[in-house]
Order: structure tokens, then C-alpha cells, then sequence
């Protein structure tokens, strides 16, 4: 077994920060509506970074053991340009549910997310020994849904018309990927 | 000449109660839907005797300057017919809104609900020396519009397609009523 | 699906977060301005101090939280981001699609200028597109004939004259409320952008 560190990849790492760290990079990104209308259901919400570090802290205190939670840093120019989380973990049942998100919009489409998801899942079936890892993706979010099918997410189910935007209605997908599944097809091992 | 007997009218008399009799009558109509649908643009809710409790003490009773809140007394047998209130004043511009409802089913129609806004309107214009009194009410309940016209609330517009309630929109009707011109309805049923 | 134009940034100006530290102090002078206040709307007009306009900002935060029901915006100018206003969505009823629409420009030198505009614009989109309301309300006090012509440029219609309701300076004024719905919104008042981005 490599002891490989776990959260450093070739183009950025995975680093757990303080609240005000995490605030100020959050204030900015709720700002750019086409990232939160891609990333959250909910309509997009202006909080002041005040707010947005109290709200950090009260989460971690309450949910500390059943999330892991990070932010993502490029290696080269040691910016912060997303995040990633593990969350609703049923620990006996071995699943998880993945979230990732880059505010950065400069670094979409150049492979950045798609280390950091392989982090997170080199992760998840070596360290935290899930048997499998769940997502949710928007219809209109084709390019994570091709991201994540690269990987080797498969889709399993959509709930038909759950979300209304600008006057349409659109499909909340679900897609999963078994540890076999990741072990055979990923095409990109970093460490 | 003073009106000792401000909060009486020829049907009913306006009280304020301790807060277990609101909580009581509150809880019983507010299992009624239809009344709750009339009355209520937020949707139909069977509240816990709890939550009653909460509002009727924290809102309702509570130390409010704006919001004045009474049961309806039947004078004939001092039965609890419903509740009405002036809620919002503003005391800059002598203004408020006006609620009223009557839970008791069998009194519908017959007059006190009627008597009940006369009563108000004489305590908010001679006792709060307010210029005008606001109302809203729904175009689906034209048993209350026609009441409110007859005690002298003029419709002064609507907003559209406000509710939407049984697959249909439904406007809110606006009414007001000026000082003056209650004064010249009550001189006139004198 | 047109994720690419911004709900929040327009031309000259952009919905932006409560800056606490920063805002306080302008807008308590703001206040101070009672004809700012009363062009506004019916409160009683009182100035506040910064400290009491912080307090305000908290519980405008609390009560966006917890009531869901409210959606308030600064309003800056790009790109130095100064705070010439604010704008916010009110009082919405989920269950009918309904909600109030307030906004005010607190400085007198930088009406004028556009960038109430392009607030109420990107104001409306945000209530009928991400939202998914029905219909607005602005309650608008008869003597701000800019604010009146300003509402009905956009497509509002007075629906309520409350007679005399407002007492200001020794005389009575009306008080009026102008509505607009979602569907007069998408014929005359949105830019149409179909999937592909072509207007």
C-alpha cells in the first residue's frame, strides 16, 4: 500500500480552513449567479460574509462527525476556487453523498474539478471505505454531468420536473458510482 | 356629552379577555376552513392549542401600540361570536386596518357583524381620533363586501389576481372609509 | 435555460450583499434626509444612527433566514462598488405567488442616473424567473410623481388609491398601490433570451 498523501493532486489540494477564510471566498462566489443557479435550488441569497462565518461555525459545531468539508487550492497559484463536501453519510450502509463546486469561474472546463472529484473518491473507497458514492446534478448542468460521467458516475433515477426556472420546468438527476465501478474505470490516478 | 358605553352597540359589546378564553374560541374556529379561507390569504391551517397560545400572548394580548384587539359579546345572552380589532395604526397619518370575524356560524347574517364594525368605527374615530380606517377583503366573499358597503367602506381598488385558491386567481379588494364620511352615516341612522 | 446573463450585475450597477462596517454610516446619513424617508414610504420618518443601522442590517439577516419570506439587496455601482441604495422583495405569500417590491436611490445626486432603472430590472427578473412570483405590489405615496412615472414605465398599473391615508406637512395624501404581473412582465417589460442566447 502507497501511503500517497490523500489530499494533494497535480493541479490543486483539498485544505480544510478556518470560517473567515471560508466566508470571504463564499461572499464572492454567491455573487455570481451562474454558478449558484448551477450549484443550489434555492434562489440565490446576497448573505454578508459576516453572516456566512457565523453560519460556518454553527454548522460545524453541529454536524462535525457526519461531514468532511474542504476547500479546493490550485497548486500553482495557491488560489482557493471551490469546494467539496461529504455529507448525509450512512456510516453502517457505507454510501455517502458527494457535493463539489468550483466558484471560480476561470477554472471551469480545465480539468481542476475533475482532480478534485477524484480526490474525493480516492478518498472516500480508500480512507473512509464507502461501498458507494451519491451525487445530485441539475438537467442543464451538462458539463458536470459529462464531468462526472468521465469518472465513471452512472445516472440512476431523476426526479421529473422538481425544480421551475426562468418559466421551464427541469429534472433533479441522481447518479451514483460503486468502488468496483471507480477501480475499473478511472482513466486518471493522481499521487 | 360623553359616550360612556363606547364599546357597546345595540347587538353586541366589544371586550378584551384573558388569554385562555381567546386561545379557546380561537382554537375552535380556527378548525373551521371555509372561515379560514375567507378571512385569510395564508393557507388553511389546523394550528396546536400551543401555537394559539403563543400568538394570542405574544401578539394578539401583547404590548402593542399599534394593535387593538377585541372579542364580540352578544348583549342578549353575552355569548363569544367572533373577534375584530384595529391592527397597523399609524399614529403619524391616523390610519389603521380593520379585521373582523364572526366564528359562531349561526350569527351569519343577522346583523351583528354589522353592528360590530359600527362599534369599532366609533372607537377608532372618536376615541383614537383616527381619519381613516383600511380594509381588505376577497371578491370570492360578497356577503362581507355588501356589509362593509353598507357601514360605509367605499371599494377603492384591487389588486389583481392576488390569490389563487381552487385552481383560480382572485383579486383583494381594498375599502376604506374617511372620518367624515362615517360621521355623516352615523348622523343619518340616528 | 440562460445561465450566462447575471440575476445580479447589470450595466452600471449591481445587487450586492450587506457590507455592515461599510454601510452603516451611509446610510444613517441617509436617514437623516427626511425627504429620502418620506418619498419612500408611510413610516414616520426618523433618523437612525450607525449603530442602530447595523442593528437594523442584523435583523434584516435573521428575519431572511428564518422567515423566508424576504430578499434584500444593496445596491452598488460597478466597479468600485459604492452603496447608492437598496432593493428588496417583501411579504411574499409562497402558497399565491405574491410579494412587495420596495427600492430607494439615498442619495438625491445620484437619482437620475440609471441606476434605479437597472435595479428594478434585474429586480423583476429575480421575482418572476428565479422566484417564480405572480405578481408584485410597490405602494407608492401620490406626491412622488417620479417614483409613479418610474413604476409605470415599467409596466405597473395603479390598482389601489387609499384616499387620505398618508398626513404629512399639515394635508392629506393618497396612498397608492401599483401592480404588476408576471405574464404583462414577460410580454412588454423582460428581454426574451431563448436557450441558444439569441434575443
Amino acid at each position: 500500500m502507497a501511503i500517497t498523501n490523500l489530499f494533494l493532486g497535480t493541479k490543486v489540494r483539498l485544505v480544510v480552513e478556518d470560517p473567515q477564510v471560508e466566508a470571504k471566498a463564499w461572499s464572492q462566489w454567491l455573487r455570481n449567479s451562474e454558478y449558484m443557479l448551477l450549484l443550489d435550488t434555492d434562489p440565490p441569497v446576497l448573505w454578508s460574509e459576516k453572516t456566512l462565518k457565523d453560519r460556518i461555525e454553527k454548522d460545524l459545531e453541529e454536524s462535525h462527525e457526519d461531514v468532511f468539508y474542504a476547500m479546493i487550492r490550485t497548486l500553482e497559484e495557491d488560489r482557493y476556487i471551490g469546494f467539496l463536501a461529504f455529507f448525509e453519510t450512512f456510516w453502517n450502509h457505507g454510501d455517502a453523498w458527494v457535493a463539489i463546486g468550483l466558484g471560480e469561474a476561470e477554472f471551469w472546463g480545465k480539468g481542476y474539478g475533475s482532480e478534485a472529484m477524484q480526490l474525493a473518491l480516492r478518498y472516500a473507497f480508500n480512507e473512509l471505505n464507502f461501498h458507494r458514492v451519491t451525487l445530485g446534478v441539475f438537467e442543464y448542468n451538462q458539463r458536470a454531468i459529462r464531468s462526472y460521467q468521465k469518472v465513471g458516475f452512472v445516472e440512476e433515477g431523476r426526479i421529473r420536473g422538481e425544480f421551475l426556472r426562468q418559466g421551464k420546468r427541469w429534472d433533479m438527476i441522481f447518479m451514483g458510482i460503486l468502488r468496483e465501478e471507480w477501480n475499473n474505470n478511472n482513466p486518471f490516478q493522481p499521487g | 356629552m360623553m359616550m360612556n358605553e363606547l364599546l357597546c352597540g345595540k347587538l353586541v359589546r366589544l371586550t378584551v379577555e384573558n388569554p385562555d378564553v381567546v386561545v379557546e374560541h380561537l382554537s375552535k374556529w380556527n378548525r373551521d376552513s371555509e372561515l379560514a379561507r375567507l378571512e385569510a390569504a395564508r393557507p388553511a391551517t389546523p394550528y396546536t392549542k400551543k401555537q394559539i397560545t403563543e400568538f394570542v400572548e405574544k401578539e394578539l394580548l401583547g404590548d402593542h401600540p399599534d394593535l387593538f384587539f377585541f372579542m364580540i359579546r352578544a348583549l342578549q345572552d353575552d355569548r363569544i361570536l367572533g373577534e375584530t380589532g384595529l391592527d397597523g395604526v399609524e399614529w403619524n397619518h391616523g390610519e389603521s386596518f380593520v379585521g373582523i370575524s364572526i366564528g359562531e356560524r349561526e350569527f351569519w347574517g343577522k346583523g351583528y357583524g354589522t353592528d360590530a364594525m359600527q362599534v369599532l368605527l366609533r372607537y377608532a374615530f372618536c376615541e383614537l381620533n383616527l381619519h381613516r380606517v383600511s380594509l381588505t377583503v376577497f371578491e370570492y366573499n360578497p356577503r362581507a363586501i355588501r356589509s362593509y358597503e353598507k357601514a360605509g367602506f367605499k371599494i377603492e381598488g384591487r389588486e389583481r389576481n392576488f390569490l389563487e385558491r381552487g385552481g383560480k386567481r382572485w383579486d383583494m379588494l381594498y375599502m376604506g372609509i374617511l372620518r367624515q364620511e362615517w360621521q355623516a352615516q352615523a348622523q343619518e341612522s340616528e | 435555460m440562460d445561465l450566462k446573463r447575471s440575476l445580479f450585475e447589470e450595466e452600471l450597477i449591481c445587487l450586492a450583499p450587506i457590507d455592515p462596517e461599510r454601510d452603516a454610516e451611509i446610510e444613517a446619513k441617509w436617514t437623516h434626509d427626511a425627504e429620502y424617508l418620506r418619498l419612500l414610504k408611510a413610516d414616520i420618518a426618523r433618523p437612525l444612527s450607525p449603530a442602530q443601522v447595523k442593528k437594523a442590517y442584523e435583523s434584516i439577516e435573521k428575519k431572511v433566514e428564518e422567515d423566508k419570506n424576504l430578499f434584500y439587496f444593496t445596491i452598488r455601482t460597478r466597479p468600485d462598488e459604492r452603496l447608492v441604495g437598496f432593493a428588496k422583495l417583501y411579504a411574499i405569500t409562497w402558497s399565491h405567488g405574491t410579494g412587495m417590491l420596495q427600492m430607494g436611490i439615498g442619495d438625491a445626486q445620484d437619482r437620475k442616473q440609471g441606476y434605479g432603472r437597472q435595479a428594478l430590472s434585474l429586480l423583476l427578473r429575480y421575482a418572476f424567473d428565479e422566484l417564480n412570483l405572480y405578481r408584485l405590489t410597490a405602494l407608492v405615496p401620490e406626491y412622488n410623481r417620479d417614483a409613479l412615472r418610474f413604476f409605470e414605465k415599467a409596466g405597473f398599473v395603479i390598482e389601489v388609491r387609499r384616499r387620505q391615508a398618508l398626513n404629512r406637512d399639515g394635508r392629506r395624501w393618497d396612498l397608492l398601490h401599483l401592480g404588476l404581473l408576471q405574464e404583462e412582465w414577460a410580454q412588454n417589460g423582460s428581454l426574451k433570451i431563448d436557450e441558444q442566447g439569441r434575443q
